[in-house]
């Protein structure tokens, strides 16, 4: 693509990856959480609940200095991860996606639990007379119904993975080609005297990103929802 | 075919303490809002864990506190009648009616479906989504789904009260069909009496959580014990009748146990045999077989109980032919004609005091 750079296409790139893996591995847990709040009577349900929403209240560069103390490779889980999977995680594009999922997964939670709360529990009441064990109840007609708030979830949720700057940045550091995602890119050009043009053509890639994702999402949230309420 | 019930279960303001039998045919659990008809269903249905409960159906135990037996709801093959529809929003009306097919491990395309969709009418809206629907056609598609699932027992937990009277009388005569035309016994909660007497082979009357009475709904329906519970301008006796002919003046002649009956033209063949219902206050009883009244239907009985209760009525059981009548009269009334058990009386019912509602398919 001529309109950018390879070093500004390269930045783009990553941040997609990042994202992209960010949101597919934090959706099945966020939808997990999110039930387990929503429907779930256990003892520290408090606690998870505070939990799941410390990434959004504290400061990101804490989040990200969090991440490096468990995560790195001489922290006990990070050592633990790279001796039995060869897995390092701090300044690697890994680590990047672990702390844009780790930021984003609150407001996927928010999403999904607010749709679960609204399937009315008659319905899987009367799927399970009709036969259905609670697996089953859920993958017919629980999870059809909370389509919407799933697809809404995992855009705020990827939208905030494109968007991460202070825990990524704090965690895996700002690495052109291996942890610089658009944020990151678009902080270092504008460290630079002269380099404004560069910037201002991903801050607009940044904008248009966003505003691509936010229409995708309405247009599939829509669609899910018609489907949903049976009109 | 029978389904045995026993419970106990504390609520905040009284406890349900309840024990029947529901033979084959249409069990009606009748009684007034709040005294517990829901919460047996639900327990049959897997839906509640009462505090004690023993509960059979054919040679199965649904549950049994003694041996901490408790089936989930999924585990019972039931079909469960909900009062809103409950149809799958996001499925189409098809896709609802064969969901409790493909966990009954049948198929979808049968005989029994297209006998049903058509029993039911569902023909037109198979492809539609339930949120297009009326109130009426939801539930007979809810009733078709429950029944598609092959069912060994269906519970239906008041399926006509969010409907308005068109509707009902629109699904009603479907349901007669379903008690005539399937063996699958129906346990019916209600608290609307007309329904019950239209319907119900068997009644069990609850109050304050406990059965009150239970036993055929001819016995149970022209028991004056009843009437404080069923209220007294409810109170009124189901009579088998055989329809003999229709006169060319608007007139349909039956024939019932006590005599022939003259009602407002009914729409069934001669020879099929109909259910009457007969408001006890729409009775008049005279102790001699009366002349020159306007009245045409005259049936002659003997007393057979009399209850007086804390107002100025009474209300009298006739013995007519092998069936019985109640009259709700004054005590004045009572005592005029000298009324006492035992005693021959006539009953006198006016033709067009029986509503089109009333008369329903017999069995």
């Amino acid at each position: 693509m001529s309109f950018l750079s390879p070093a500004e296409w390269q930045a783009v790139a990553l941040s997609l990856r990042v994202s992209l893996w960010a949101t597919a591995l934090a959706l099945p847990l966020a939808i997990g959480v999110a039930l387990a709040l929503a429907r779930g009577h256990f003892p520290g349900k408090q606690l998870l609940n505070g939990l799941v929403h410390l990434p959004l209240i504290l400061p990101p560069v804490v989040t990200g200095y969090l991440l490096l103390l468990t995560f790195g490779r001489r922290a006990p889980l990070g050592g633990w991860l790279y001796d039995t999977f060869g897995l390092v995680l701090a300044f690697r594009w890994t680590g990047a996606a672990l702390a844009a999922g780790i930021m984003g997964f609150p407001l996927m939670v928010r999403a999904i639990r607010l749709a679960i709360e609204a399937v009315d529990p008659k319905l899987e009441q009367a799927a399970a007379t009709l036969g259905a064990s609670r697996a089953w109840v859920f993958a017919t007609i629980t999870l059809p119904l909370i389509l919407p708030g799933i697809i809404a979830g995992a855009v705020l949720g990827f939208a905030k993975a494109m968007g991460e700057f202070g825990a990524t940045i704090t965690f895996v550091s700002n690495i052109p080609g291996q942890t610089q995602t658009l944020p990151s890119a678009i902080y270092a050009l504008l460290q630079v005297p002269g380099a404004e043009t560069s910037a201002l053509k991903l801050v607009a890639l940044s904008v248009t990103l966003a505003m691509g994702a936010l229409l995708l999402s309405e247009l599939l949230a829509r669609r899910a929802a018609k489907r949903v309420s049976g009109a | 075919m029978s389904l045995r019930v026993q419970i106990t279960h504390r609520f905040d303001s009284f406890t349900l303490n309840a024990a029947f039998d529901a033979p084959a045919g249409v069990t009606a659990l009748f009684g007034a809002s709040g005294s517990g008809k829901t919460t047996v269903v639900n327990a049959v249905a897997g839906l509640i864990k009462p505090d004690q409960a023993r509960i059979s159906l054919n040679d199965q135990m649904l549950c049994d506190s003694a041996t901490r037996l408790w089936l989930p709801p999924h585990k019972r093959r039931l079909g469960y009648v909900f009062q809103e529809a409950r149809l799958f929003p996001h499925l189409s009306v098809q896709q609802n009616l064969r969901y409790g097919r493909w966990f009954a491990g049948l198929r979808g395309d049968s005989a029994e479906e297209t006998r049903l969709i058509t029993l039911l009418g569902l023909g037109p809206l198979l492809a539609r989504r339930p949120g297009a629907l009326s109130g009426g056609e939801k539930q007979r598609v809810a009733i078709g789904r429950a029944l598609l699932s092959a069912p060994e027992l269906l519970l239906m937990d008041e399926p006509l009260a969010a409907l308005d009277e068109a509707r009902k009388a629109e699904i009603l005569p479907y349901l007669e069909r379903l008690r005539d035309e399937t063996q699958i016994p129906i346990l019916y909660v209600s608290h609307a009496m007309a329904e019950v007497a239209r319907l119900a082979t068997t009644v069990v009357v609850l109050s304050d959580g406990k059965v009150l009475r239970a036993g055929p709904v001819q016995n149970i329906l022209s028991d004056p014990g009843i009437a404080p519970t069923i209220g007294l301008r409810e109170a009124g006796a189901v009579l088998l009748a055989q329809v003999v002919t229709h006169h060319p003046d608007g007139l349909s002649e039956l024939s019932a146990a006590g005599g022939r009956l003259f009602l407002p033209e009914v729409t069934a063949q001669p020879g099929r045999t109909l259910r009457v219902r007969i408001l006890a206050q729409d009775v008049i009883l005279s102790r001699t077989r009366p002349d020159g009244l306007s009245a045409l239907n005259i049936l002659p009985g003997t007393v057979s109980m009399i209850h007086a209760g804390d107002g100025p009525g009474v209300l009298v059981q006739l013995q007519t032919g092998d069936a019985q009548i109640l009259a709700r009269i004054t005590q004045r009334s009572a005592q005029a004609l000298e009324l006492s058990e035992g005693k021959p009386c006539y009953a006198i019912i006016k033709s067009v005091s029986v509503a089109q509602d009333n008369v329903g398919r017999g069995a």
